[in-house]
């Protein structure tokens, strides 16, 4: 192989979806020079690209505060409603800083900006245009494999330019983890990526995570397809085989369709839109369609077959943990943002989808590029005369003796264990017990004999990260010996007040977990 | 899965190369692309959207390939068609501007409703 591709900046962004792109601006504005190096294309990759994402803002203190309620009633006690206030603060900021730029908010009747929704291919591409102009040197098809550190400061990362067929080595003063969440192998949108990489990298350097037993989301696609939205659904009726209706009472949509799903074939139909919203759907949610009309199915009218695909914690709320508010994890020089982040804080037990997610992603962002960017600054340009070493183990540097390990049988084992709906959305401490062997057992596997360099490094290293972020949710589920918002235990039906506290994991091969000692509101502000 | 590159349509201009998130596609000097590792695909449908003359149909089954032709992709006329929903054309944005989707959040509040994403 070539050379080494060298790249050097203040500030290295991991990561190409919304939050990555506003640390990169956030730490440009700060005055630093910005690499941001992204697994895919900037523009389509990561979960917001193919997606149409509401947002969570608020134009009023009285809005706000009803959105604040809202989302702390559905969070059974694990958010922080001081956090939920600067993040819809600072969301909102960012929204109108979108429309300033020139990004094409529609109008709604009164006229009035609409910032409540971001189209994801044209929000995607308009913050690369963003970063492009700011001068952010972007990178794609530039996964990261793991991270350099000065003694115990994080100094760069490492790792392979696929399309180049080249390593690359990026030395920094700081460097941001906006890598996105874990989707565990699922064919949702945007997903493929979402391998939960910059989990494991900065948990190999002892990045504590927290709400890993949250990453358990379902959503509905129609038709086998990987269209997850969930919006359409609004004015959906479901139905079972022979034709009768499934009764959902209020809020328990999903637990109803995931034991019917069990049962046998389960099916939608949009008959509850009538007059102008049929047509409003069609023209706001154009990837909805999709799947009916290249199937040639009027979803109004006809029943359609529809499944839940897990999620992860792209919806779920696991990930690693913040330290403060410029969403350092504790390691120095290391930040993270949007996904890879927990977001108990925003959505505590339940999910984050429906606009908080979608705030998250630009507040952290901005947060994070400003709290690395003041970290850089301090170093100066002594930053880039430190020695470095790079920090990777499993997949890159084998415990004991090489050998072949399959990549791919390690994903398709992830697929097993995280993704079906008798397993991880209805949990239970056999089910969790038995997932774990076999998870752990492929974990040795990994740790003690993968090494490849390019591409089969690529593919190792994200079996790797899936299999850590596997291992840490089930740990996590296993000790949550309670139902608590999307974690739902068939051996412990109902919530445990004693158990309305975090859990925080760290480390990667042998994990350790415990609740926190503080409830969540003091011991996240 | 994506599933049809037309080679009539392509211009070769390798757009798709490098827009695809998942590295689906390889270059091929002088000649289209090829879909080099299909079973990568996402099935996001971007791809569709940036090429800029319609020559790619992605199939909406992310497990399985379907076998669609050409042919049947041109008589049910889907290629462009998620970029013509969108308002895209010719791979460059457009349409965020006329996007309706405050109608529907507006009627899905006004029904009793719990946040679905
Ligand atoms: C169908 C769908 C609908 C949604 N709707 C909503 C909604 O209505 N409201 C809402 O709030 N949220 C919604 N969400 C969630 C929202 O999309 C995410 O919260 C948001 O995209 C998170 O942004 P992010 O930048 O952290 O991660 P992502 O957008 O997922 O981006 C992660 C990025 O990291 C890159 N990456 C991964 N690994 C590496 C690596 N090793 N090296 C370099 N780069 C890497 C990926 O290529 C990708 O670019 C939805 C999600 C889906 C799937
Ligand atoms: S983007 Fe379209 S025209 Fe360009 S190479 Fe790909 S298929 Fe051909
Ligand atoms: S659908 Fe998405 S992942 Fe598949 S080839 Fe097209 S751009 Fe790539």
């Amino acid at each position: 192989m070539p050379d080494h591709i060298r790249l050097q900046s203040d500030v290295l962004v991991i990561g190409g979806g919304p939050a990555a792109c506003w640390a990169a601006l956030a730490a440009r504005e700060a005055g630093c020079s910005v690499v941001l190096v992204d697994k895919g294309y900037v523009g389509t990759s990561g979960a917001t690209a193919p997606s149409n994402t509401g947002t969570w803002f608020a134009t009023t203190p009285e809005q706000r505060a009803r959105l604040v309620a809202e989302r702390a009633k559905q969070a059974e006690g694990l958010a922080d409603v001081r956090q939920m206030g600067r993040v819809i603060d600072a969301a909102t900021q960012h929204l109108n800083l979108l429309a300033e730029r020139g990004y094409p908010f529609p109008r709604d009747d009164e006229g009035e900006l609409y910032i409540a929704n971001l189209r994801g291919p044209d929000y995607m591409r308009f913050l690369r245009t963003q970063l492009v102009r700011a001068g952010v040197t972007i990178r794609d098809h530039h996964p990261a494999l793991e991270l350099l550190v000065a003694g115990e400061v994080v100094a760069g990362a490492a790792g392979f330019a696929r399309q180049l067929d080249r390593n690359w080595e990026a030395r920094a003063g700081a460097v941001v983890i906006a890598t996105g969440g874990c989707a565990f192998g699922s064919r949702i949108l945007g997903a493929t990526g979402l391998t939960g990489d910059g989990q494991l990298m900065a948990a190999e350097l002892g990045a504590s995570l927290s709400g890993m037993e949250f990453s358990n989301q379902y959503g509905i696609v129609p038709l086998h397809s990987s269209v997850n939205k969930g919006l359409p659904y609004f004015w959906a009726s479901f139905y079972r085989t022979d034709g009768s209706a499934i009764d959902i009472p209020p809020g328990q949509r999903f637990p109803i369709l995931a034991r019917e799903s069990l049962e046998g074939p389960i099916y939608a139909r949009l008959d509850r839109a009538t007059g102008a919203l049929p047509d409003a759907l069609r023209r706001g949610q154009p990837n909805c369609f999709l799947p009916f009309d290249r199937a040639g199915i009027d979803p109004f009218s006809d029943a359609f077959p529809i499944a839940l695909r897990s999620e992860g914690t792209v919806r779920g709320t696991g990930g690693l943990r913040r330290a403060d508010d410029d969403c350092s994890v504790g390691i120095p020089g290391l930040f993270a943002a949007g996904d890879a982040l927990e977001r108990q804080d925003i959505a505590g037990a339940a999910t984050g989808g429906g606009g908080p997610n979608a705030s998250w992603a630009i507040a952290t962002g901005v947060w994070s590029g400003k709290g690395a960017a003041a970290f850089a600054l301090r170093l100066g340009s002594r930053a880039h005369e430190r020695t470095v070493r790079p920090a990777g183990q499993a997949g890159l540097r084998p415990a004991a003796s090489t050998r072949t390990v399959d990549a791919a049988e390690a994903v398709a084992l992830v697929r097993e264990e995280m993704l079906p709906v008798d397993r991880n959305f209805f949990r239970s401490a056999p089910k969790l017990d038995g997932s774990l062997a076999r998870l752990d057992a492929a974990w040795g596997a990994v740790r003690d004999h993968a090494q490849g360099s390019g591409a089969t490094a690529f593919r190792l290293r994200e079996a790797a990260a899936l299999l850590a972020s596997s291992r840490w949710a089930y740990r996590a589920a296993l000790l949550r010996t309670e139902t608590r918002g999307m974690h739902r235990r068939l051996d412990a039906a109902g919530s445990d007040p004693a158990q309305m506290r975090r859990i925080s994991i760290a480390g990667v091969d042998q994990p350790s977990l415990g609740f926190d000692i503080q409830p969540a509101e003091a011991a996240a502000s | 899965m994506i599933e049809v590159l037309s080679e009539t349509r392509c211009t070769s201009c390798n757009v798709c190369v490098k827009a695809c998130p998942a590295n689906v596609f390889d270059a091929v000097p002088g000649h289209v692309p090829v879909i080099a590792r299909q079973e990568d695909c996402q099935t996001c449908f971007l791809c569709e959207i940036y090429c800029p003359v319609d020559a790619l149909y992605v199939a909406t089954d992310p497990e399985h390939v379907t076998g669609i032709t050409e042919s049947t992709v041109v008589e049910a006329g889907l290629f462009g068609s998620y970029a013509r929903a969108l308002g895209w054309r010719k791979g460059r944005e457009g349409g965020a501007d006329r996007d309706p989707t405050h109608q529907l959040r507006q009627a899905s509040l006004t029904g009793a409703r719990s946040t679905a994403p």
